[in-house]
C-alpha cells in the first residue's frame, strides 16, 4: 500500500506542522480568551456610559487586534498544510475530517471575521447596541471556531462514527453525531477554552501590573485587574475539572499517551501519581534503565485518575507494547502482525477485484475484516515503534500540570489585596504579575506537547501511523518550506511583539 | 421539503450540488478579490500619504472577508472532494505554498502598516500587499487554468498521489494558457477595486483620487481584455475529458465548447457576466455612477461559475491527468461519501443566513463612506 517511506521526510513534515501549530498556538488561545473579557469590558461600557470602561475596552481591543492578526496569518497555513504535507491523509480520512474544517468556515470564521471589522470600527458608524452585539458575536464566533477545530483534533485522537471502506480504502463517516459529541471533542473543547480565558486574564494582569509598577493608568488597570482575577479565578476551576475529564478520556481511548506523560513504563494496580521527580530521557523502552533519576509519588492517585477507582490497573508502557496476558492486553506486537495480515488482505482483495474473481476477494475481503482493526499498526515496523517520545511528553505534562496549579492562588492573591485596597502597594505580587503572561505561554504550550506528541506515532489514534499520513515529497522539499516559514513567522512575531510593547507603552486612549 | 430532498437524494445529485456549491464560494472569492486589486492600486492611484491611508482603511474593512471565502473555499473542496484536495495540494505543492505564502503576509499587513514599532517599516508591508494582489491571484488563477489543461499526477489503485514534475505544480504557471487566466484574473481584480474604493471613500475633500480610479477601472479592464480574450479563443476549440460509457475517461472533442451547447445555464451565465462585467466598468467610466462594482462583481461571480461549471458538470474531468489520463478527477470519483455530502448539506442551509448577516453588517458599515474623519486617532490602519 505504501512503498519507500522517507523518514527524514516524515521528520521535516512533523517538524513543519509542530512548527506552525506552535507558532499558531501563541496566539489563539489569547484571541479566545480576551475576546470574552473584552466582551464583559465593553458591556460595562455601554451599561454604564463612562468613558474611562470606553477606554479600557478600547485598549484591550486594540491590543487583541495586533495578535489576531497573527493569529489568522499562522493559521491558514494549518488547514493547507494538510492537503499539502500530509495528502495521504487528507485522502484517507477527508470523508471525515473536511466536515468539521468545513463548518468551521461557514458557521464560525465568517461570524468572527464580519463582526470583527464592526467591533473595530463601528464605534461611530453603528449604533451602541449593535457595537457591543458584534464584539460578543466576535467572542461567540472565535469559541465557534475552536468548537469545530477541536472537534477535528479530538476526531484524530478517539476516531469514532467511522469505518474502513475497502473498495476506496479511505475511512468514511457513518455517524456525525458521533463525530461532533465525540467525549474527548467535549473535554477538549472545555480544556482548551477555559485554560484561553485563564490565559487571557494573565495577559491582562501582567499588562497591568506593569502599568502599576510604574504608577501609569491606574485607575484602567486595578479596574482590568478585578475583571480579569475574577475571570482567571473561575477558570482556573473549570481547567482543573476538564483537564482531570481530558486525563480520563486519555485512559480510555489513548492509555500509551497517559502512560507516556507519567513516565509509567510498567503498569501497576494502586498506581501513584509523580508529584515531582527527574525523568531518565535516555531510557528506550525495553531497555534495564530505570526510567526515572529520582521521583515522589503520591499513591493510588494515577488509578483515580485514570479508572476513577482507587486500587485499579494502570497499564505502562511495556504492557502497551509487549502485551499483558494477566490484564488482558494485546500487545503492539501482536497487533503489528495482525495489522500486516489486513493490509496482505487489503491488497489481496483489490487485485482479486480488479482481476474480477469475485470468491478471491470475498476470501480476502473476509480476512481483512477479522483484522482491520489493527490496520494502523501494520505499518508500524517494530513494537516500540508504538510509543511516544517518553520524556518530552513527561516534562511537558508536569510543567502544564505545576503551573496551573500556581495560576489560581495568583488570582487570589490579586483579588484579595484588590479588596484591601493596597494592591499598588504590593510590588513583589506586581512584579511578579508582569511574568505571569509567559508562564501562561509555557503552560499552554506545554499542554500542545502533551496532546500531539503524546498520541505518536499515530495521525490517527491506531488507525493511521504520520508514516502513511505523509505526501509523497522529498525531505530536501519539505525542509525548505519548513526553514521558510520558520523565517517568516519569526520576523511576524518579532513585529508583533514589537508593535504590542510599543502599544503598551503608549497606553490606552485618555478622553 | 429540503429534509425529504436531502434524505432521497442521489449520491450524484449531491456530488452535483456540492460542485455548485463550490464553485459559488470560488466564484465569491474571485468578486471579493477587489481587495486584491485595491491593493496594487496603491502605487498608481495614490499620490499622497492621506490618499494611500483612505485606500488602505476602505479595503482594510473588507480583507477578512475575501480571506475567510478563500478559507471556506478550501474547507468546502476538502470536505466535498477530498480526493482533489489530496491530489492538487499534496501534489501541486509549489504552487499552493507559494499562495499561502503571500495571503500569511497579507494578513498582517493591514494591522501592522502604520504602527509604531513594526519592525519593517510601513513600505514593506505595503510590498506585502503588492505581491499578495499580483502573485498570490495570478498562482491563483494559474491553478484554475489546470482544471482545464491539466497536470502531472498518478494516483495509486489506493488512490495516493503521485506528481511527475519536479517543478511541483510552478509548470502551471509557464503555460499560456494557464498564464492569460491568472492574467485576467489580476487585471479584473484591479477593475474590481477600483469600483469599490469609488464605491466605498468619501472624495469630499480630495483631490483627483476619484478621477484616478475611474480611469484605472477602466484601464485595467481593457488590459484584462487579451486574455480574457485568449482564454475564450483557446477553450471553445480546445479538447477536454469525459467520462466514457463504461465509467473510463476518455478524451472529447470540442468539450467545452460542448459543455456550454449542452448545459445552457453555461452559456447564459458566461454571456451575462461578461456584459455586468462590461456594463460596471462602462458606468464607472462614462458617468458619475459610483455602482460600478455591484455589476461587474456580479458579473465576475457569474463568469466564476461559467469556467468553474465548464471545468466540472456535463460529465467533465475538472482535474485531468495529462501523465495518465485514468487519474483524472470528476465530480463522481472525487467525492466524499453519500453519508458525508448528506451531513455537509444541511450545514450548507446555514449560507443564507451567514450572506444576510454579512450583506446587512456591510450595509450598515458602508452607509457612512470612509472619510478623512477615519483616518484619525489609533484606530485607523
Amino acid at each position: 500500500m505504501i512503498e519507500n517511506v522517507n523518514p527524514a521526510m516524515v521528520n521535516w513534515a512533523r517538524a513543519q506542522f509542530a512548527l506552525t501549530a506552535m507558532y499558531h498556538w501563541i496566539f489563539v488561545p489569547l484571541t479566545l480568551g480576551i475576546t470574552w473579557i473584552i466582551a464583559f469590558y465593553h458591556t460595562i461600557y455601554v451599561k454604564t456610559g463612562s468613558e474611562e470602561w470606553k477606554n479600557l475596552t478600547r485598549f484591550w481591543m486594540k491590543l487583541f487586534g495586533i495578535n489576531f492578526a497573527i493569529g489568522v496569518a499562522t493559521g491558514i497555513i494549518m488547514e493547507f498544510e494538510f492537503g499539502t504535507n500530509w495528502s495521504n491523509y487528507s485522502w484517507m480520512v477527508g470523508d471525515i475530517f473536511g466536515a468539521p474544517l468545513a463548518i468551521e468556515g461557514i458557521a464560525a470564521f465568517f461570524l468572527e471575521a464580519t463582526f470583527f471589522a464592526v467591533m473595530f470600527f463601528g464605534w461611530n458608524r453603528v449604533s451602541k447596541r449593535f457595537h457591543l452585539f458584534s464584539t460578543w458575536m466576535v467572542a461567540i464566533g472565535s469559541n465557534l471556531s475552536a468548537v469545530w477545530i477541536l472537534v477535528a483534533n479530538a476526531w484524530m485522537q478517539h476516531p469514532v462514527g467511522q469505518a474502513f471502506n475497502p473498495q476506496t480504502a479511505r475511512f468514511e463517516m457513518h455517524n456525525f453525531a458521533d463525530v461532533v459529541f465525540n467525549p474527548v471533542a467535549v473535554s477538549k473543547f472545555t480544556h482548551t477554552t477555559s485554560a484561553s480565558m485563564l490565559f487571557a486574564a494573565l495577559f491582562i494582569i501582567s499588562i497591568s501590573s506593569y502599568y502599576l509598577l510604574k504608577g501609569r493608568h491606574v485607575k484602567m488597570a486595578k479596574r482590568s485587574i478585578v475583571v480579569a482575577a475574577v475571570i482567571g479565578l473561575l477558570a482556573s476551576g473549570f481547567v482543573g475539572f476538564t483537564g482531570d475529564e481530558a486525563a480520563y478520556e486519555d485512559a480510555q481511548h489513548q492509555p500509551m499517551k497517559l502512560a507516556a506523560f507519567e513516565g509509567l513504563y510498567q503498569g501497576k494496580k494502586n498506581a501513584g501519581l509523580v508529584a515531582f521527580g527527574m525523568i531518565n530521557s535516555g531510557k528506550k523502552v525495553g531497555d534495564d534503565q530505570d526510567p526515572f533519576h529520582f521521583e515522589i509519588r503520591v499513591p493510588g492517585i494515577l488509578s483515580m485518575l485514570a479508572n476513577r477507582k482507587f486500587g485499579s490497573f494502570v497499564p505502562g508502557i511495556n504492557d502497551l507494547v509487549y502485551g499483558n496476558a494477566e490484564q488482558g492486553i494485546m500487545g503492539a506486537a501482536e497487533k503489528i502482525e495482525k495489522g500486516r495480515v489486513a493490509i496482505a488482505q487489503l491488497d489481496a482483495y483489490k487485485k482479486a477485484t480488479k482481476a474480477g474473481d469475485a470468491a478471491a476477494a470475498q476470501a480476502a475481503l473476509s480476512l481483512f475484516d477479522q483484522n482491520r482493526e489493527y490496520l494502523g499498526y501494520g505499518f508500524l515496523e517494530k513494537p516500540e515503534d508504538a510509543a511516544p517520545p517518553v520524556g518530552l511528553s513527561f516534562n511537558a505534562f508536569h510543567v502544564m500540570v505545576v503551573l496551573g496549579t500556581i495560576f489560581p492562588l495568583v488570582f487570589l492573591a490579586f483579588l484579595y489585596y484588590s479588596y484591601r485596597g493596597t494592591l499598588a502597594e504590593q510590588k513583589w505580587l506586581l512584579a511578579g504579575g508582569t511574568i505571569m503572561f509567559f508562564l501562561g505561554l509555557a503552560a499552554h504550550e506545554a499542554g500542545w506537547v502533551v496532546a500531539e506528541v503524546g498520541r505518536q506515532p499515530w495521525a490517527i489514534q491506531d488507525l493511521l501511523p504520520v508514516t502513511v499520513a505523509r505526501s509523497n515529497l522529498t525531505a530536501g522539499t519539505v525542509q525548505t518550506t519548513f526553514f521558510m516559514f520558520l523565517i517568516l513567522f519569526t520576523i511576524l512575531l518579532v513585529a508583533e511583539v514589537s508593535i504590542m510593547l510599543k502599544q503598551i507603552s503608549i497606553g490606552p486612549e485618555e478622553n | 421539503m429540503i429534509a425529504l430532498w436531502i434524505q432521497n437524494a442521489s449520491h450524484a445529485q449531491l456530488q452535483e450540488l456540492w460542485w455548485l456549491l463550490c464553485s459559488v464560494v470560488g466564484s465569491l472569492f474571485l468578486f471579493l478579490t477587489f481587495v486584491q486589486g485595491g491593493q496594487t492600486l496603491l502605487w498608481q492611484v495614490a499620490e499622497t500619504d492621506t490618499d494611500k491611508d483612505l485606500i488602505i482603511n476602505s479595503l482594510g474593512r473588507k480583507w477578512e472577508l475575501t480571506f475567510t471565502t478563500l478559507v471556506l473555499f478550501g474547507g468546502a473542496l476538502f470536505a466535498a472532494f477530498p480526493k482533489f484536495y489530496a491530489t492538487s495540494f499534496g501534489g501541486a505543492y509549489w504552487v499552493w505554498i507559494l499562495i499561502l505564502f503571500t495571503f500569511i503576509i497579507q494578513a498582517v499587513s493591514y494591522e501592522y502598516r502604520k504602527k509604531p514599532g513594526n519592525i519593517l517599516g510601513a513600505r514593506v508591508y505595503e510590498g506585502f500587499l503588492l505581491v499578495n494582489g499580483v502573485v498570490g491571484i495570478l498562482l491563483i488563477g494559474a491553478a484554475v487554468g489546470t482544471f482545464f489543461t491539466g497536470s502531472n499526477f498518478v494516483l495509486s489503485q489506493y488512490n495516493l498521489v503521485t506528481w511527475t514534475s519536479s517543478l511541483r505544480g510552478l509548470e502551471a504557471a509557464f503555460s499560456l494558457f494557464n498564464l492569460s487566466v491568472g492574467l485576467f484574473l489580476v487585471f479584473n481584480a484591479r477593475a474590481l477595486g477600483a469600483m469599490y474604493l469609488l464605491n466605498n471613500i468619501d472624495f469630499t475633500d480630495n483631490d483627483g483620487l476619484e478621477e484616478r480610479l475611474r480611469a484605472a477601472a477602466y484601464k485595467n479592464f481593457l488590459y484584462s481584455l487579451p486574455f480574457l480574450g485568449w482564454f475564450v479563443l483557446q477553450i471553445i476549440p480546445m479538447d477536454g475529458y469525459g467520462i466514457g460509457q463504461n465509467g473510463e475517461i476518455v478524451r472529447v472533442t470540442f468539450k467545452y465548447f460542448l459543455n456550454l451547447i449542452e448545459v445552457p445555464a453555461l452559456f447564459i451565465s458566461l454571456v451575462f457576466g461578461l456584459l455586468l462585467v462590461v456594463t460596471g466598468v462602462m458606468l464607472t467610466a462614462k458617468t458619475s455612477a459610483r455602482c460600478g462594482i455591484w455589476s461587474s462583481g456580479l458579473g465576475t461571480v457569474l463568469l466564476g461559475l461559467a469556467i468553474f461549471g465548464m471545468a466540472g458538470f456535463n460529465n467533465t474531468a475538472f482535474y485531468p491527468s495529462k501523465v495518465d489520463l485514468q487519474s483524472s478527477l470528476t465530480i463522481y470519483n472525487a467525492s466524499s461519501s453519500l453519508y458525508t455530502l448528506q451531513v455537509m448539506t444541511w450545514v450548507a442551509l446555514l449560507i443564507p443566513v451567514v450572506l444576510a448577516y454579512v450583506i446587512y453588517v456591510w450595509k450598515s458599515m458602508d452607509s457612512k463612506k470612509m472619510s478623512l474623519v477615519d483616518l484619525g486617532g489609533r484606530g485607523s490602519y
